[in-house]
């Protein structure tokens, strides 16, 4: 399996970084993408940008740790995660995850599999910025981590507490 | 000695990203309280009632971890990424 992790300060361009998983061997027969944006909302506020800030090292480690399970779960030829840091806007990528496997349902799971485990296991907090001037960290949701949960058990099938937007939810 | 840090609504409210420690207490629950004996706002971040995770060298670690000496220990409140 191959294991591309950037954890970067940069902006990047979700269709560019498909290519190379795209063309990750003969054997790909499907490839699974997930890309998490930065809304304008959140808990009914207008949100002018947000900023990502991580535990450098551990960060790496943890999303490693997570991609490495997700490749003894399941037969996956390539896995790529790019997660921003520092400033973000309103529709910017904030985190791209894909998969490329031989069958369309293993890199289904996997992908869902690295951004459930992603959302509460690897170190990055938001704080957003509001339009009136104001700023706070955004509040762990529970539903993030129901939707870990249910892969707990090494269950292969889509758990069924997998993370629905809520009404005060932020993206992703 | 071991090497403490915190992060995001920790280090802002601790105001403090880092710190060394001489001795290093027996687990994570042992730095925990000791912290926590430090009056405000230590006593208020560290109460048993706040959830506050723990990684010992860049690993989430649970209350029970031995620490050894050399330890980086980080602090952190619920992660929000993705």
């Amino acid at each position: 399996m191959k294991v591309e992790i950037r954890v970067q300060a940069n902006a990047f361009d979700p269709l560019a970084e498909l290519v190379p998983v795209h063309a990750a061997g003969p054997q790909v027969g499907g490839v699974v993408s997930f890309v998490g944006l930065m809304r304008d909302l959140n808990q009914g506020d207008r949100v002018h940008s947000m900023t990502l800030e991580h535990y450098p090292g551990m960060t790496e480690k943890a999303l490693a740790a997570i991609v490495d399970e997700a490749g003894q779960r399941w037969a996956l030829d390539m896995v790529r995660v790019v997660h921003r840091v520092g400033e973000v806007l309103p529709q910017d990528p904030i985190v791209l995850v894909a998969v490329a496997s031989a069958h369309r349902g293993e890199a289904f799971r996997a992908c869902e599999f690295i951004i459930d485990y992603l959302k509460t296991r690897a170190p990055f907090w938001k704080r957003e910025q509001t339009r009136d001037g104001s700023s706070r960290w955004v509040e762990a949701r529970d539903s993030d981590d129901a939707a870990a949960a249910g892969w707990s058990n090494g269950a292969e099938a889509t758990p069924s507490g997998s993370a629905e937007p809520t009404a005060s939810g932020e993206q992703t | 000695m071991i090497r403490v840090l915190y992060f995001a609504s920790l280090r802002e409210r601790l105001d403090c990203d880092a710190e060394s420690l001489d001795a290093a207490p027996s687990t994570v629950a042992a730095l925990r309280r000791e912290l926590a004996t430090r009056g405000a706002p230590w006593a208020e971040v560290f109460a048993s009632d706040q959830r506050v995770l723990a990684a010992v060298n860049q690993t989430m670690a649970g209350d029970d971890q031995v620490l050894t000496d050399g330890d980086e220990i980080g602090f952190f409140p619920p992660v929000t990424g993705g």
